[in-house]
């Protein structure tokens, strides 16, 4: 089992622990944000979801995902670029797959060299909407 | 509405299970933080106690060196991932994915590797989990007092000054969040000295001073060595340790 898993377990709990005071059980649809850095595989972390939501009781209906490029931005010359990762190889897309902070061992900033960059956008999950009935 | 960032929901649960967490902490740097945590680590488990070990010195990771670990050998993934156990004791790190590159992190990455980290790591049958940290009173101490149930923290320090004033500012800021401190231990020191009077003006307990030890540096990498040359100075901290957990 993959380390989705994980992540799927955190976005189950905080699910309950946002809807548990409505005392509702059934989740119309919940929309996940998913930062493309991370390259996380959508159908087991789907998949995981719900079985997680549905072993603490609850029932989900949908889940959508909705991607967010990465975007990174230089501070030292004020470049902004959207990463490309195929040029990683597989070990450091693995790296950064379980912790994206790991980009600043492996890029630096194509245009000054610099790995004093920001990950504007791109990163880590979020749910971004909870409908329940 | 309250937000919290989910991967905090899972980690607490993560830690749920582990009857003490110990982070070995001092706001001085370079007085046996490190040593001291790998080797605690190992002495506890050579006591038979289940034992994880994690290294929130993200920038400066050491431990690996320490204890010579392959970090080209990651954490199995297992509905998150189960480091390995390394001479026993259950192995996190964040150098597994950093490799041999700097990891070099501004504070709010630093909080978001602390907080991925949490999450995803699981410590089956761990009962205790000594945690090595950074220098200072900044995002990794910060985050474990404020996101870490209940950790109560090892205090190392040395007897020069500039270490002694530096952890009284830290004793002050973990008695005013209400943590609890396992002990002060005095490093490098061939006798008790001012660490030992800091402590009880405190009221805390004074674990022991460790002398300074010439060959120590020969001894990084081989964790029988560290053990060999550590362990009657670690005692009383194992003692305490076994105390609170039984
Ligand atoms: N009792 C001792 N006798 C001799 N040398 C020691 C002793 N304790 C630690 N050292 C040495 O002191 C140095 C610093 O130790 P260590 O890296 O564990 O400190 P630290 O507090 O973790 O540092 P940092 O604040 O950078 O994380 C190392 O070279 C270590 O071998
Ligand atoms: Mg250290």
């Amino acid at each position: 089992m993959v380390h989705e898993w994980a992540l799927a377990d955190a976005l189950a709990r905080y699910i309950v622990y946002r809807i548990s005071g409505e005392g509702k059980k059934n989740v119309k649809r919940v929309i996940i944000r998913l930062g493309v850095l991370q390259s996380i595989d959508k159908e087991i972390l789907g998949f995981a979801l719900k079985e997680i939501l549905e072993s603490m009781g609850y029932q989900v209906k949908q889940i959508d995902f909705e991607d967010e490029e990465p975007v990174l931005k230089c501070r030292k010359c004020g470049y902004e670029w959207k990463p490309n990762m195929n040029v990683f190889g597989e070990t450091i897309r693995e790296a950064i797959h379980f912790v994206p902070e790991t980009i600043f061992s492996y890029y630096k900033c194509p245009h000054c060299g610099s790995r004093d960059f920001d990950i504007v956008k791109g990163r880590g999950i979020d749910v971004t909407l909870i409908e329940v009935e | 509405m309250i937000r919290l960032d989910p991967r905090l929901l899972a980690a607490r649960e993560r830690l749920s299970h582990i009857k003490l967490v110990v982070p070995v902490m001092s706001s001085k740097g370079g007085v046996g933080k490190t040593v001291i945590a790998g080797t605690l680590a190992l002495l506890l488990t050579k006591n038979n106690v289940e034992t994880g070990l994690l290294d929130l010195d993200f920038t400066n990771p050491g431990l690996h060196i320490l204890l010579g670990a392959d970090i080209r050998s990651w954490p199995e993934e297992e509905k998150g991932v189960v480091p390995p156990k390394i001479y026993g004791v259950r192995f996190m790190t964040a150098a597994y994915y950093s490799g041999d590159e700097p990891l070099p992190l501004r504070g709010r990455y630093v909080d978001e590797v602390f907080k991925e980290i949490l999450c995803i790591t699981r410590w089956p049958g761990v009962e205790v989990l000594v945690i090595d940290t950074p220098p200072g009173i900044r995002d990794e101490a910060l985050n474990i007092l404020t996101y870490i149930p209940s950790p109560k923290p090892l205090i190392v320090g040395t007897s020069c000054p500039l270490a002694v004033h530096s952890v009284e500012k830290l004793i002050k800021v973990l008695r005013e969040s209400n943590h609890e401190i396992i002990g002060l231990v005095e490093n490098m020191a061939d006798q008790p000295g001012p660490l030992r009077r800091l402590s009880e003006k405190y009221g805390i307990d004074y674990l022991g001073n460790i002398p300074y030890i010439k060959d120590l540096d020969t001894a990084i990498g081989s964790p029988d060595k560290l053990v060999e040359l550590l362990s009657p100075y670690l005692a009383r901290v194992i003692e305490k340790i076994r105390t609170i957990i039984s």
